[in-house]
């Protein structure tokens, strides 16, 4: 270690209207594992992508082995022996593991043609060098999202990368998986003599895997810190700005009563297949409910069939002894139920209506908004959008902006705003802060849990597991549309619920944690 | 009166209409690889069939008929190509300019041109060659159905071989198919899915102005309006049918060229041409719906396995 192997001296990136990288200064030393964080938008990714030769910089200049370098396309990266694993993974899924890892270099035989046995034996080579263990000839479309990753690094080792920068690496994968991962990219720098970027926004893992952590905001680079000298606190400081209060949520002691009572329901998505096998659970009023699972296992048809989106083929709803089946979506906001839906622009707001008349969805039918019944009140309307946006504390010039031209965390705070004030007994909150930046998230997790101590009971679906543990009374782990364990808050690690959360609870725990509710 | 109709005459004349079927569906899968649908596969034929006739006829070689053709299908590819791969307008609505573009093109230029309306022909037009391949001449059956074709019937055959193996044998096909399925894949292995793209649309022009050549000098010798007559369309229910693969392709276009071989079989022995006609149309609907079926069906198995 210590010697530099990269620097980046002075890097600029204008983007029409935007200055996403501002005069940036970054040395990577030579073995290490350098850790890249920042909000979303803070530039991280715009300036990997320039280091990777996707984008030219507007100004500055890259050192590789301190000599100057102009990187014109990947290529040239490449050249370098510089490498990225994308968040998305550059795979082709008709593919198989062998002919991705050769894409672009393959071997040939004659001149014309693919060698493709050859290139199954670099693949075997490969994965025996790096411990790394893939099938060659299986195709890529059935392979778990965990596998693809390997077979993404390998592909990057096999075209020389000493360097590797590692995109969001961990934002598909499971807790196991994410360890796995740590254990490959530390072998791979510890004992290959590889050196890794990881861009993240994840302060845990930052801690648990770098060497030296650089922190990004608004297009600047604040800081380089020794991992050792750096701790949560400080690093969400640099990346916000200012100071952040975690865990300040202060939960009361409310009365619970039963409100929400869910019984052997089954239900079918879209494709017609069965994806709610059995799920039954209550909620109880002035408690955090939280549900967590792998996408894809059931939970966003759980809170549609909750919020009338789609039917039941069995079981029951009941709010408050009343059934729900059968009831349309208003029917169910007028039993007190209000919905925060996993995907804000395809279900939550319109994107070329203004904050007002977002705000006003659902309430339309009131008379408090409407003149004449056929007529709205558009006075009272903004008076309320203006309240709104100052309790909720959404940044924008006024109440008549698009909703398009806001940021992800405002559009989400107009979402949250509009269903929270309905002050409905039930909240079902799906995925809440995804894409949202930390100040956004700190201020919606305060607005979740002071709704949960004034007596609102609350379902939230998450894929985000640290969100889960920090909001939820109780912990509700769901796998393949059935509920595989309950737990209290404080009762289970998140390394532990990762085994509830891929079904692999019984033969790995024999169920010998927390409570099985279900057979 | 079943003897007239499934005669070898029938064999012959599916491997003769199935011809330009191919050769345009050979070119259409190309750019369906690369992601690209292509509905101005129709327009592309005629533009060869009319270009074909107008090089043969002027040059007086049908050489120079169909390479004429096949220069126009290259400056309509690239043009398609500009349009969809570059300024990412909307293919379908592109393919669909193109088809309208050719038809008006083709009868203003005949008019202009030739100076006539409808149909034009004359000796002045040089046929392609017909092969005949002498040992096939004594076995009579074989002679019946395979020899004395125009020279397109062969070479088609030829293109399929080709083609297949262009596609999964050598790297540029795994580009091409790359650039189709997941073009950043590609990008970021430091190959231009443009530039792939681009070629299957250059590609998909030529052939498409040889299934043109071949039509307007080959399978006949004269040019009329609009005489594709659907050709492209139906050569892309073959594409979907054979699901891009350039051998069920060949085998769906076989089919589809069976039926209208059937169509005019029928009419011969006294069925009205209204009804026989559309047999080969009501034989795509039939394929497509059965194909999107099994696909609907597939997709629900497939998902059954992974979830239980």
């Amino acid at each position: 270690m210590g010697d530099k192997i990269i620097e980046l001296k002075n890097i600029s990136k204008q983007f029409p209207g935007v200055l996403a990288n501002d005069n940036i200064n970054l040395e990577i030393d030579k073995g290490e594992i350098h850790a890249i964080i920042g909000e979303n938008g803070a530039g991280k990714s715009t300036l990997m992508n320039t280091l990777y030769g996707l984008f030219e910089p507007t100004s500055g200049e890259i050192y590789i082995d301190g000599n100057k370098v102009r990187f014109l396309s990947p290529l040239d990266a490449i050249k370098h022996k510089i490498g990225m694993v994308h968040q998305h993974f550059m795979l082709v899924p008709s593919f198989t593991v062998a002919e991705n890892i050769v894409l672009g270099i393959e071997p040939r035989k004659n001149k014309l043609f693919i060698n493709k046995d050859e290139a199954i034996k670099i693949t075997e080579d490969l994965s025996k060098t790096y411990g790394l263990y893939v099938d060659p000839r299986q195709k890529v479309e059935t392979i778990s999202v965990g596998i693809q990753q390997r077979i993404e690094i390998l592909k990057v080792l096999h075209k020389g990368a000493d360097i590797l920068i590692l995109d969001e690496p961990t934002a598909v994968l499971t807790p196991q998986e994410t360890q796995e991962l740590f254990s490959i990219v530390r072998n791979l720098v510890d004992n290959l003599g590889k050196t890794v970027i990881i861009i993240t926004h994840k302060l845990q893992e930052v801690l648990q895997l770098s060497d030296r952590v650089s922190v990004m905001r608004q297009g600047k680079m604040i800081g380089t810190l020794n991992t050792k000298e750096a701790n949560e606190q400080i690093l969400a400081e640099m990346m916000v700005g200012r100071e952040v209060l975690f865990d300040k949520l202060e939960r009361k002691e409310v009365p619970h009563k039963e409100i929400l009572k869910v019984q052997n329901i089954k239900a079918k998505d879209n494709r017609g297949l069965m994806i709610i096998k059995d799920i039954s659970l209550n909620l109880k009023s002035g408690e955090v409910l939280g549900i967590a699972g792998i996408e894809g296992n059931g939970q966003s048809e759980l809170i549609e069939v909750l919020t009338g989106l789609r039917s039941l083929e069995d079981g029951d709803i009941i709010v408050n002894d009343v059934s729900l089946i059968n009831s349309t979506p208003k029917e169910i906001r007028n039993a007190s139920i209000a919905h925060v839906p996993e995907d804000r622009l395809a279900m939550g707001l319109s994107k070329d209506a203004s904050i007002y008349e977002n705000i006003l969805m659902g309430s339309q039918y009131n008379e408090e908004y409407t003149k004449i019944k056929i007529q709205l009140n558009n006075k009272k309307i903004k008076k309320r959008a203006k309240d709104l946006i100052k309790k909720f504390d959404i940044r924008t010039p006024s109440e008549d902006v698009l909703i398009g031209n806001l940021s992800g965390g405002n559009m989400q705070k107009v979402v949250i705003a509009r269903e929270f004030s309905f002050n409905t007994e039930i909240l079902i909150i799906a995925q809440p802060t995804r894409g949202v930046d930390i100040g956004a998230i700190e201020f919606i997790h305060e607005q979740i849990i002071e709704k949960r101590n004034q007596g609102a009971a609350i379902l939230l679906v998450s894929a985000d597991l640290d969100e889960i543990f920090r909001l939820s009374d109780r912990i509700l782990t769901i796998y393949e549309g059935r509920i595989t364990g309950e737990f209290k808050q404080g009762d289970i690690t998140k390394k532990e619920i990762g085994l509830y959360m891929t079904g692999r609870n019984k033969s790995e725990l024999g169920g010998g944690i927390g409570e099985e509710i279900n057979g | 009166m079943l003897r007239e109709l499934f005669s070898l005459a029938l064999i012959q004349h599916t491997i003769r209409t199935a011809t330009p079927l191919i050769l345009a569906a050979l070119g259409g899968l190309l750019t369906q690889q690369a992601g690209i649908l292509n509905i101005g596969m129709e327009g592309m034929i005629l533009l060869g069939a009319f270009f074909g006739v107008v090089g043969s006829y002027f040059l007086g070689s049908s050489l120079a008929g169909v390479g004429l053709a096949i220069l126009v299908g290259v400056l309509i590819g690239l043009i398609f190509g500009f349009f969809v791969i570059d300024l990412k307008s909307d293919e379908f609505i592109i393919g669909i300019a193109i088809n309208i573009f050719a038809g008006g093109l083709t009868v203003f230029l005949l008019r202009s041109i030739f100076g006539v309306k409808g149909a034009f022909s004359s000796p002045g037009i040089i046929p392609l060659p017909r092969i005949s391949i002498p040992f096939l001449e004594n076995i009579s059956f074989l002679d019946t159905i395979f020899n004395n074709h125009s020279i397109f019937v062969y070479l088609s055959w030829i293109f399929v071989v080709l083609v297949y193996t262009f596609l999964y044998k050598t790297p540029q096909g795994t580009w091409l198919i790359a650039s189709g399925e997941y073009p950043q894949a590609l990008e970021t292995a430091g190959i231009s899915p443009r530039k792939m793209k681009y070629i299957s649309s250059v590609a998909c022009g030529v052939f498409c102005g040889m299934a043109g050549s071949h039509l307007s000098l080959g399978y006949l010798t004269l040019f009329t309006e609009n005489m594709s007559a659907n050709r492209g369309f139906i050569a892309l229910a073959a594409i979907i049918f054979g699901k891009s693969n350039p051998i069920k392709t060949l085998i769906a276009a076989l089919l589809f060229g069976f039926f209208d071989a059937l169509g005019m079989r029928l009419q011969v022995v006294g069925v009205p041409s209204q009804f026989t006609q559309m047999v080969p149309y009501l034989a795509t609907i039939l394929a497509l719906f059965i194909v999107t079926k099994r696909q609907m069906d597939k997709s629900k198995k497939g998902a059954i396995e992974i979830n239980e």
